[in-house]
C-alpha cells in the first residue's frame, strides 16, 4: 500500500497545538469574567463566545476571509507590520481556528469556575493570597478536571475542523493544507486508499486522546466537597 | 491592641445594613442576633468581601474602607473562619496548614507551626485529605490554619452552627483560649446564646440591620430591650458566681452569687473556680413569702427593679436583684395584679432550672 503524504497531519497537529495554547491563554481570562461577573453584558458575551457552535462554518470563514483580506483594515494593517498576508497563511488559519474553537476552550473553563465558587477564593484572601495567588494556587487547581476538558475539547475539535479552514486557508501545501483537507482531496479524486490510511489515523488519533482522558478523570478525581 | 473602627452602610433590595461601632482589640466580641439580623453581613464587610459596602473602616491608623479607598481582603491581615471551614480540597490538612503558613512567613509572630499544632491537637491529621475530616476535625483545622496567617484580628462566622453538641463543647475550649494564646482579638459571629455566655466578653447585638445593644455579656443580656433579638422563649440573664461546694454523693453544686446561692447540678470544677449560670426568665417563678414543702430549691430572696407588661400577650417580665446581680422572672400579667407586685417590693424568687453546659468553661481569671 503506498503511504499518504503525512505533511498535512504534521500541519494538523501543530495548528491544533498552537490553537489550543492560545485559546489557554485568551480563555481563561474569558471564562473567569463571565463565572463570576454580575454585569448585564454577560449574556452578550456568553452568546458571542458561543456563535461559532451554530453560525454553519462557511459563514464564519466568510467573514473571517473579508476580516483578514489585505483589503481590510486589519488585514491591510498586518500586511504592512509584517510584509504577509494573513488569509491563505498558517497564521491566518490559527486566528481563524483560535475563533471556531472559542467555545469548546471557554464553556468547560466557564462550568468548572463556577464550580468552585467564591467561597475558596475568599478562604485564599483571608490567608493573605492575593487575588492571582488565589487563582494559582487555588482556583487553577480546583479547577483542574475543566482544563483537562477544555484542552482536549479545544484541540479535537480544531483537528476536525474543515469549512473554516477551507475558506480562510485554501489547500496550499505544507501552509494551510491541513489533514481534512486532504482526505477530502483524496475522496475526489478517488484515491480511496489514501483517504483510508488518513481518516483511520484521525480516528484511532482521536478515540485515544478522548479514551486517556475519560480514564484518567475517572481515576483521578479531583476531590471537592 | 488595636481598635476596629467601622462606620458602614450595605444596602440591598430587601435589606439594609447601618452599623458604627468601635470593637476594641482584645478578648472575644459577639455579634449576636437572630438569623437575617446582619451580623454575618456585617462580618463580610469587615473582611473586605462585600465590595458594595460605603462608609469607613479603620484599624488603628489604617484604612481599610474610606471614600476613595478600599484596601482589598488579602492585605488586612484578617483571619477569617467560616461557618463551612471551607479546607482547600484539592491538599491535604498539611497543605492547607502550610498555605497559610508560607504567605505570613515573614511577619512577626508570638507563635511556631508546632504551637497551633499542638493547642488545636492537629499532629493526627496532617495527612488526612481536607474531604475526609468530621466536621469538627474541618473546623479545628480551619481554625489552625487562620492563625498560621497571623492574623492581626481573627473573624468567626458561627464556627459550630454546623456542628452537634458534642463536637460543640469539644471546640469551645478552644476557641476560649485563642486571645491568650495567640493574641489576637475575636469577633465571634453567634445566634446561640449558650456560645456567647461560655466564650465571649462583651455582645454587639444586632437587629434589622442596626445596632440594638453593646456592653458586657451579662448586663447586656438581661436589658429588657434586647428580649426581641433573643426571643421571649429564651431570653433570661446570666450571673456570675463562685463554686463554694460540690456534694459528690447527690451530684449537687453549690454556687455562691455574692450572698446568695443558688444549687444546681454538679459542674464540674474545683470548688472556688468561677462559673456562670443562665437562667431563662421562664424558669423563674415570684412569691410573696418563702413556700414550704416544695421541689424546688433554688428559693432566693430579690427586690423588684422594673415591671415590663406586654399588652398584646398573657405575660409580663419583672427584672430583679438578686445580692446585686439581676434575674427576669416572666409571669403572666394577672399574677402581677393578683400579688400586687411593685417595684421596689421585696418577694421571693423560686427557680426551677438553671441552665448551663456540662463543659462549661470556667471563667480564666483576669489578671488584677
Amino acid at each position: 500500500m503506498e503511504l499518504p503524504d503525512l505533511g498535512p497531519l504534521w500541519l494538523t497537529i501543530r495548528l491544533a497545538a498552537v490553537t489550543t495554547l492560545i485559546l489557554l491563554v485568551i480563555g481563561t481570562p474569558i471564562a473567569w469574567w463571565l463565572a463570576f461577573t454580575r454585569s448585564r453584558l454577560k449574556s452578550v458575551v456568553e452568546a458571542v463566545t458561543a456563535l461559532p457552535l451554530v453560525l454553519p462554518p462557511t459563514v464564519l470563514g466568510f467573514y473571517l476571509l473579508v476580516f483578514l483580506s489585505p483589503n481590510s483594515a486589519f488585514g491591510g494593517f498586518w500586511l504592512a507590520a509584517t510584509g504577509t498576508t494573513l488569509t491563505f497563511s498558517f497564521t491566518g488559519l490559527i486566528v481563524a481556528s483560535a475563533l471556531y474553537s472559542l467555545p469548546f476552550m471557554v464553556q468547560p473553563l466557564q462550568g468548572a469556575f463556577e464550580g468552585v465558587g467564591r467561597a475558596p477564593l475568599e478562604a485564599a484572601a483571608s490567608l493573605r493570597a492575593s487575588p492571582r495567588d488565589a487563582f494559582f494556587s487555588v482556583a487553577a487547581p480546583m479547577a483542574l478536571r475543566g482544563y483537562l476538558t477544555a484542552t482536549v475539547l479545544t484541540f479535537a475539535h480544531t483537528i476536525g475542523e474543515f469549512g473554516v479552514v477551507l475558506m480562510v486557508g485554501g489547500n496550499i501545501p505544507g501552509r494551510t493544507k491541513v489533514v481534512s483537507i486532504q482526505i477530502y482531496e483524496e475522496v475526489e479524486t478517488i484515491n480511496y486508499a489514501a483517504a483510508h490510511s488518513l481518516a483511520a489515523i484521525l480516528l484511532v488519533f482521536s478515540f485515544s486522546v478522548l479514551l486517556a482522558v475519560y480514564t484518567f478523570n475517572r481515576r483521578f478525581p479531583v476531590h471537592v466537597g | 491592641m488595636t481598635d476596629l473602627t467601622t462606620d458602614v452602610r450595605v444596602t440591598y433590595p430587601e435589606f439594609s445594613l447601618d452599623v458604627s461601632h468601635t470593637f476594641p482589640g482584645q478578648g472575644i466580641t459577639a455579634l449576636f442576633g437572630p438569623s437575617g439580623c446582619g451580623k454575618s453581613t456585617l462580618l463580610r464587610v469587615i473582611a473586605g468581601f462585600e465590595r458594595t459596602a460605603s462608609g469607613r473602616i479603620s484599624f488603628g491608623d489604617e484604612l481599610w474602607l474610606g471614600e476613595q479607598s478600599f484596601l482589598p481582603p488579602h492585605r488586612r491581615g484578617v483571619g477569617y473562619v467560616f461557618q463551612d471551614a471551607r479546607l482547600f480540597p484539592h491538599l491535604t490538612v498539611r497543605g492547607n496548614l502550610e498555605y497559610a503558613h508560607k504567605r505570613a512567613a515573614d511577619l512577626p509572630t508570638r507563635y511556631s507551626f508546632d504551637d497551633v499544632i499542638d493547642v488545636l491537637d492537629l499532629a493526627p491529621l496532617l495527612n488526612r485529605r481536607a474531604p475526609r475530616l468530621s466536621g469538627g476535625e474541618k473546623q479545628r483545622v480551619a481554625i489552625g490554619r487562620t492563625l498560621l496567617a497571623r492574623p492581626r484580628l481573627l473573624l468567626m462566622d458561627e464556627p459550630l452552627a454546623a456542628l452537634d453538641t458534642r463536637r460543640k463543647g469539644e471546640i469551645m475550649p478552644y476557641i476560649r483560649r485563642l486571645p491568650n494564646a495567640f493574641g489576637v482579638p475575636v469577633i465571634y459571629v453567634t445566634h446561640a446564646l449558650e456560645e456567647v455566655t461560655q466564650l465571649c466578653d462583651r455582645i454587639v447585638a444586632l437587629s434589622e440591620g442596626r445596632l440594638a445593644a453593646t456592653g458586657g455579656v451579662a448586663e447586656t443580656l438581661e436589658r429588657l430591650d434586647l428580649a426581641d433579638v433573643q426571643g421571649r422563649f429564651e431570653a433570661g440573664t446570666v450571673l456570675t458566681g463562685r463554686i463554694v461546694a460540690q456534694d459528690k454523693a447527690l451530684h449537687l453544686s453549690r454556687v455562691d452569687l455574692g450572698g446568695a446561692h443558688f444549687e444546681v447540678p454538679q459542674i464540674g470544677l474545683a470548688a472556688g473556680e468561677e462559673v456562670r449560670l443562665r437562667v431563662r426568665a421562664r424558669d423563674v417563678s415570684l412569691a410573696l413569702a418563702r413556700p414550704e414543702g416544695m421541689s424546688i430549691r433554688n428559693i432566693l430572696d430579690v427586690r423588684v427593679l422594673g415591671i415590663e407588661s406586654e399588652p398584646t400577650t398573657a405575660f409580663a417580665e419583672v427584672l430583679l436583684d438578686v445580692a446585686g446581680q439581676h434575674l427576669r422572672a416572666r409571669v403572666t400579667r394577672a399574677a402581677i395584679a393578683d400579688l400586687g407586685l411593685r417595684k421596689g417590693q421585696t418577694v421571693v424568687a423560686l427557680v426551677k432550672a438553671v441552665s448551663f453546659d456540662r463543659q462549661a468553661l470556667p471563667r480564666e481569671k483576669r489578671k488584677a
